[in-house]
């Protein structure tokens, strides 16, 4: 099982923990990731609002080097995924457009393998059978509830990943693990993204909300797929004396946890909101 | 005797904006007004107009207004609305349509800093071929003094601190990627003959 890596600028920074901790988890199920030579950014969050060409070209440069790997793309990063599945269905659906693009990157574009997200392919290449039997230290008494926020699911046209507004691949996966996965109300509701920089106080008020949410139901702690929902949902908790912080886990943390990687307590120095005390409270570390 | 409540007047029909905006941005017209968009949107609380109201005043050519709401700058592109529209209307594209729109008229950004920040991204883009957060944010800071802004600075700044503790964020990289095919990209996209 090959894929074509696309970590996305977050993995390099913000989110480094969750790069090095999905190639992990690869490397357990049999996934061979290989990076894509000299990849460049998708244009993400705002590409698309300064010039929407350019928000289709940026990551047709990363498909069409996939292409020449003859490999489909899988990407840990919700944005970048949802770039380039944008690419693919704007693209498909004009063939004009199509050879616009081909022109500015030039290079020729072959869209017949749709690209991934890393959740994806844990679910639909690998299954949840085969990651049960990778399982060397179940996540007993972990009570988590799961956070997709927006661009896993959305647009659903152009995602095609599950339910969009109930979606559960994630929850499925962390049964696998063993952890106890608490329905809530809060899995796809937006996290305010790229408004950290510009707006934080917006973005307070939004993570107050889902963290919040999340204590209520009585998680111990909340996974994401995301670098930067994780990163806002980490380091933007009430600062209040009542509130209890909760942690933030990415679902690959917890997936290498659960194959036995010796490396889980390295990422989690990087986290903001403690979570070694629960995982050692529970005797997971 | 019963006071009438101040009306404000319509003016400025523009119906070349409206008509450009609506051939951009699929469905727009089939909109009747059920504000699901607005019901749903997590930062509709802070916008100026709702998104449905955006809507409505894009089809009613109410350019000036529409493009110096703060509703388009403040849109997360979270794309709750588009997803739950029953006409499969596509707001988020519209909101970047608008924006878009906004900076080439040059309309004076509402909401501080998010234009300037979305330019500082793609800039980076252009010169670097990939985003390096450290860079992003000091060539953010560089444009705009927004962590040197008195409420901001202690919080953000002190985040900032810690996640260059954490190995999260890094100096500012010179590295570029690809920097030729970035260019001709850019160039293609930008000056295309």
């Amino acid at each position: 099982m090959r894929f074509a890596y696309y970590p996305g600028c977050t993995a390099t920074s913000t989110s480094i923990e969750y790069d090095e901790s999905v190639r992990e988890t690869a490397k357990y199920l049999g996934i061979e990731l290989e990076e894509i030579p000299e990849w460049t950014c998708c244009g993400a969050s705002s590409g698309h609002v300064i010039n929407q060409e350019l928000a289709l070209a940026l990551p047709s440069r990363n498909l069409a080097l996939a292409n020449r790997m003859s490999l489909g793309i899988a990407a840990p990063c919700p944005a970048c995924s949802l770039r380039l599945k944008t690419a693919e269905y704007e693209l498909k659906r004009d063939p004009g457009l199509k050879t616009r693009i081909e022109e500015d990157i030039g290079m020729n574009l072959e869209l017949s393998q749709k690209s991934k997200h890393i959740l994806e392919v844990l679910y639909q290449d690998v299954g949840i059978d085969a990651i049960k039997q990778k399982v060397q230290k179940a996540l007993e008494g972990l009570r988590v509830v799961t956070y997709y926020g927006c661009y896993l699911v959305r647009p659903p046209e152009i995602t095609g990943f599950d339910d969009p507004e109930n979606p559960t691949i994630m929850d499925k996966i962390m049964e696998a693990l063993d952890a106890e996965v608490i329905d809530w109300s809060y899995k796809v509701d937006c996290c305010g993204g790229g408004l950290s920089i510009v707006a934080p106080e917006i973005v307070k008020k939004l993570v107050g909300r889902i963290v919040s949410a999340a204590s209520e139901v009585g998680a111990d702690a909340i996974v994401t797929a995301c670098g930067i929902c994780q990163a806002n949902l980490d380091m933007r908790q009430p600062k209040n004396s009542g509130f209890r912080l909760m942690p933030v886990f990415y679902f690959s943390e917890l997936s290498a946890l659960a194959f036995g990687s010796p490396n889980v307590g390295e990422w989690l120095a990087k986290h903001f909101v403690d979570a070694t005390g629960l995982l050692e409270r529970l005797k997971l570390l | 005797m019963s006071q009438r409540p101040a009306r404000e007047k319509i003016r400025l029909l523009d119906h070349e904006f409206s008509r450009r905006i609506r051939a951009e941005v699929r469905n727009l017209d089939r909109c009747y007004q059920c504000s699901m968009c607005s019901d749903g949107c997590p930062v509709a609380y802070a916008m100026d107009y709702y998104p449905n109201q955006i809507i409505h005043m894009v089809r009613l050519g109410l350019k000036e207004k529409v493009l110096q709401s703060t509703a388009i700058w403040l849109c997360a592109s979270c794309e709750t609305c588009a997803t739950r529209c029953p006409n499969e209307i596509e707001i988020v594209r519209l909101m970047d349509v608008l924006r878009r729109e906004s900076l080439e008229e040059g309309f004076k950004n509402p909401v501080g800093n998010i234009a300037k920040f979305h330019r500082v991204f793609v800039e980076q883009i252009r010169k670097r071929g990939r985003i390096d957060e450290g860079s992003l944010l000091l060539s953010y800071e560089l444009k705009t003094g927004d962590f040197l802004s008195f409420k901001k600075i202690r919080e953000e700044a002190n985040l900032a601190l810690q996640m260059f503790r954490k190995g999260k964020l890094k100096l500012p990289s010179r590295k570029k990627y690809a920097p030729e095919a970035v260019s001709g990209i850019f160039r293609k996209v930008f000056f295309r003959v």
